[in-house]
């Protein structure tokens, strides 16, 4: 159907897109790239000259390298299978017959529309405060030592926030992926006798497989950037560091534009070696 | 409100207008302390004596500091005045950022500013920035807690006397802990703390090459110190405990003591917040006897960065919020209490606030910090609570973070001594100086 | 029998569905209660629920202290504006990849979703010097153009998931009827396409709203959104939970109850193409 005329148009069409986008990425991340090997620090009179890969170098051995990247993969890999495995069986639940379905599936997408910084600062303060929090509160009321959340368990404190914000997201498109399930199918399987397991393992989940396939894509996507979770509650203590918030504490805290833009490549590199793998998964499920 | 504001701005504009000065509008950068917000009530002040008009970007410190030192960095000319502290402001200074404040007002009267705070503020004897207020610390006590417990509170402790006082006031089942500490991660959270008991206990950041010292038996004795002092006696939690947790702390009746910066104590004393108002004391904070208290010193300063547009009257602005005019504008609204301290030698002479129950040990407090000579052996850098250099804040934040892990005992403390040494080091070979 | 049965299973199910859809509100709930409280209140042990005295203390200190509908107009103006933008450079690239496809169209979008995966902080010294140089700190325009380059992947790759939904054989007989491209887009597929639009302007609109990294870094005073906001009320010294509670219920209200009263038109195309 597609003539060599509406093929250029095409291209001309995509032109605006494809250049805004790659003018976003190629601009900063050559400047990044200039950076990485310079000896650039703002506070010692800014750019000081070649480093080589001293930077590159640098960031690499430095001894909160491979911890960071650690916590970054436990977070993302966390809330991914939280909010997955979370979000089918809420699906699951919103679609059987009930009372008030529409106000249950307003109070389930709610965390959705709340910022970020919002939700760290609320979590942080009015829940895992171990003195003022509400869990303290609750535990004392049932005779429990209270537990120091973002201390003892600060990873899990923040996978917690992280994935009280994405779960609504991955609901809802398992929920609409869900209800676009032929139903004369399900009822024939309802006939056959197969019982609720079986049906749910080789009926529904089966189903579900394109839409848990964009719902990791996307949040893999946002949950790699996490920042103001961890800005507003631990500020990277306790583990809680990640490669972004590594490179932050390099460029704000520490002032070495140097060995952040380093890190930025790194964190660049990473990305795409996560990208690559999502895509292996994703290009297969999605005939794109 | 809004009628009276564009009333004011109106004879404001019409007063400059006969003057026939320029009225500009100027941004201030801020922090969202209970001072600085009482200053932004108070801009139609500043607009009726100058005509000028001010855009106020009020944020929390950790965020204000992100952004303001980017903005310096890159020259970016977001903002014409800023909230700066005493350890940006000589390194900025010396950097040529700042507008050097040689030329104030005689009405303004530089000399009344405290030396200290002066001091602090300045760079080869150039003053860059003007203080706002100023703070030391010291201890907070409940006079009946300690009754109860059968001891007295001398002027100037010790640290063995806090210990003790401490362990003996405390009473879990009752809530009530003996003594509150920041222990929270950040350089000018528990780092500042941590970092200015030290100093009392002989221990340093630096040895004159800047290697770093957490390998030596002073710091390992003060952490040590601090470690099971807080087991004993702390409440839950204080790892992550910074001024405002253990303020409210405080003022909920949980503490038995508290060691922090002398602001804290118009909080505690105010009867609209604290439960406590009318059971507290002060002191000095504590030595070990080598000659060093523990007690830091710190100023919330404005400055103005270099290349603004509206340097008059960023400068005009300056003056009016550090003047005495100020504090007095202060007191006439919000009473004596409530002014900005620690910022001039004339409040400590006035009778008014001297009568105020912490005027005295705030100001004995301060006079007893010495930035330039901080630590008992002798060391390369200035500064109480951290060494002003520019690679501190990022150093001390991650050894803070360290030391915070081992107060929640996920670490023992040789340990975080280790791994503070190793990351101190390689940031001081990162920037070149071993 | 069968009908008490699933009188009973719809029983459960209701019971089921709305405790974990008051327990996932809870938080925000606790919040706007909170923002209602004295300071004293908001920290009383043991938590008081409902019985305590109401009241718009919070919300009067908040106004007092912060120009609010500056900051809401600039949380507006740059939401809409960036989606707004978005979805116009969006619509063309999305129609050509979805009707004319050729061999590299899949690569070229995963190669914009993956331009969403540099992490910002890496580049915010590079940014903000463009910035300066650009004259655009602390300009709504600045923060438009930002958050449209950052969402314009996720818009096209929404419109073009909707997009080739729309059958094929419609624009063929269009095309038939002698239509130009221009009028094929305009009166033919947009029309079909308004919903998948709508959702993908709905979602977009929230996550700039909730940007919370350039927003907050590229302002100061004039284009600060609500993130700015939110910034000015977290840990001041002193008791801060009621005041911190309204400006964040302040600060989310807008967003929610657009979310909420569009949901259907959100839910309608947040699919990604995941229905098929």
């Amino acid at each position: 159907m597609s003539t060599n005329a509406s093929r250029s148009a095409a291209r001309v069409m995509m032109a605006p897109a494809v250049i805004l986008l790659l003018g976003w990425m190629l601009v900063p991340l050559t400047m990044t790239f200039w950076f990485s090997f310079r000896k650039f620090l703002p506070m010692r009179g800014g750019d000081l000259g070649f480093a080589g890969f001293d930077n590159y170098v640098r960031f690499l051995t430095s001894s909160s390298f491979w911890p960071a990247v650690q916590t970054t993969l436990i977070i993302v890999i966390s809330v991914l299978v939280i909010t997955v495995v979370l979000g089918i069986l809420l699906a699951m639940l919103l679609d059987q017959p009930m009372w008030g379905q529409g106000i249950v599936r307003i109070l389930v997408i709610a965390p959705f529309f709340v910022m970020p910084t919002v939700s760290a600062l609320l979590w942080k303060n009015m829940f895992m405060d171990p003195v003022n929090g509400l869990f303290a509160h609750l535990f004392k009321a049932f005779g429990a030592e209270p537990v120091i959340w973002l201390t003892d368990a600060a990873l899990p404190s923040i996978i917690m926030i992280v994935s009280w914000q994405w779960l609504p997201f991955a609901t809802l498109i398992l929920l609409t992926a869900r209800q676009s399930l032929d139903s004369e199918q399900m009822e024939a399987a309802e006939m056959d006798g197969a019982p609720l397991l079986k049906r749910f393992w080789f009926i529904v989940l089966p189903h579900l497989g394109r839409a848990i396939t964009v719902v990791i894509l996307i949040q893999t996507i946002f949950i790699l950037s996490t920042f103001a979770e961890i800005f507003v509650t631990t500020s990277g203590a306790f583990d809680t560091r990640t490669l972004t918030y590594l490179i932050f504490q390099r460029i704000t805290d520490s002032q070495n534009i140097g060995l952040g833009s380093a890190g930025g490549v790194y964190a660049i590199i990473l990305a795409n070696i996560v990208a690559l793998f999502l895509m292996r998964i994703v290009g297969k499920n999605l005939d794109a | 409100m809004k009628l009276k504001n564009t009333l004011l701005a109106a004879t404001a504009l019409s007063a400059v207008s006969a003057l026939g000065v320029q009225a500009d509008v100027i941004t201030v950068a801020t922090v969202n302390n209970g001072d600085m917000i009482r200053m932004q009530g108070l801009t139609d002040d500043f607009t009726a004596k100058t005509g000028h008009t001010v855009e106020w970007v009020t944020l929390e410190e950790n965020v204000l500091r992100q952004r303001v030192t980017t903005d310096i960095t890159t020259k970016g000319g977001s903002f014409d005045v800023m909230t700066i502290g005493m350890y940006e402001t000589p390194i900025w200074g010396a950097n040529g950022w700042l507008v050097p404040l040689d030329d104030l007002s005689a009405e303004y009267d530089v000399g009344d500013l405290l030396p200290a705070m002066a001091g602090g503020l300045s760079h080869e004897g150039t003053l860059y920035a003007a203080p706002f207020y100023g703070e030391s610390s010291m201890v907070m006590y409940r006079t009946d807690l300690m009754e109860a417990a059968g001891m007295e509170m001398p002027a100037a402790p010790s640290w063995s006397f806090i210990a003790k006082a401490a362990r003996a006031m405390t009473d879990r089942d009752n809530e009530v802990y003996g003594v509150c500490i920041r222990g929270k991660a950040g350089w000018g959270e528990g780092g500042a703390f941590i970092t200015a008991m030290s100093n009392s206990f002989g221990a340093r950041w630096f040895d004159e090459d800047w290697n770093a010292q957490f390998d030596s038996r002073e710091w390992s004795d003060t952490l040590n110190f601090y470690v099971n002092m807080m087991n004993d006696a702390g409440p839950p939690g204080y790892s992550t405990n910074g001024f405002n947790e253990n303020l409210s702390l405080f003022q909920q009746g949980k503490c038995g003591m508290w060691i922090d910066a002398t602001v804290a104590a118009s909080f505690v004393t105010n009867p609209k917040d604290s439960t406590v108002a009318d059971k507290v004391d002060f002191a000095l904070a504590p030595d070990n006897g080598l000659g060093v208290r523990s007690n830091w010193l710190w100023a919330w300063a404005l400055a103005i960065p270099a290349g603004t547009q509206q340097e008059a009257a960023a400068k005009e602005f300056l003056e009016w919020a550090t003047s005495k005019s100020y504090i007095e504008l202060v007191a006439a609204k919000e009473g004596w209490a409530n002014v900005p301290p620690g910022a001039r030698t004339s409040l400590y002479k006035n009778p008014n606030y001297m009568a105020v129950p912490f005027a005295q040990m705030t100001l004995d407090s301060i006079l007893s910090a010495d930035p330039t000579n901080s630590t008992v052996d002798p060391s390369p850098y200035v500064g109480i609570q951290f060494a002003a250099i520019p690679e501190f804040a990022g150093i001390a934040t991650e050894v803070s973070q360290e030391f915070s892990a081992a107060y929640a005992g996920q670490q023992t403390v040789a340990e975080a001594l280790a791994k503070a040494q190793a990351i101190t080091n390689e940031a001081m070979e990162a920037a070149g100086y071993r | 029998m069968a009908r008490s049965n699933s009188m009973q299973l719809k029983m459960l199910t209701t019971v089921a569905a709305w405790s974990i859809g008051l327990m996932i509100f809870f938080p925000i709930l606790w919040t706007i209660l909170t923002s209602f409280k004295t300071e004293a209140q908001a920290i009383a042990s043991p938590p008081l629920f409902l019985n305590f005295d109401w009241t718009l203390e919070n919300y009067q200190v908040v106004q007092e202290r912060s120009n609010y509908m500056r900051f809401l107009w600039n949380s507006v103006f740059i939401a809409g504006g960036s989606t707004l933008l978005g979805v116009l450079i969006a619509v063309p690239a999305a129609w050509s990849m979805a009707f004319v496809p050729s061999k590299r169209t899949k690569d070229i979008l995963l190669w914009m979703l993956s331009t969403k995966m540099l992490p910002a902080v890496g580049v915010l010294y590079p940014l903000y010097l463009i910035f300066i140089e650009l004259g655009v700190l602390d300009t709504r325009l600045g923060l438009i153009v930002v958050l449209m380059l950052i969402n314009l992947p996720i818009i096209v790759w929404m419109l073009y998931t909707y997009f080739k939904e729309i059958p094929g054989e419609i624009l063929e007989a269009a095309r038939m009827d002698g239509a130009t491209l221009k009028s094929e887009i305009f009166y033919v597929l947009m029309p079909m396409a308004v919903p998948g639009i709508a959702s993908t302007i709905l979602l977009n609109v929230i996550l700039a709203w909730n940007e919370a990294f350039w927003t907050l870094n590229l302002t100061a005073a004039k284009a600060a959104p609500l993130t700015a906001f939110i910034a000015s009320y977290s840990s001041p010294e002193g008791l801060f939970y009621a005041k911190l509670s309204a400006a964040s219920t302040m600060a989310i209200a807008p967003i929610l109850i657009l979310g909420w009263f569009s949901q259907k038109q959100l839910v309608r195309g947040l699919t990604f193409g995941a229905v098929k």
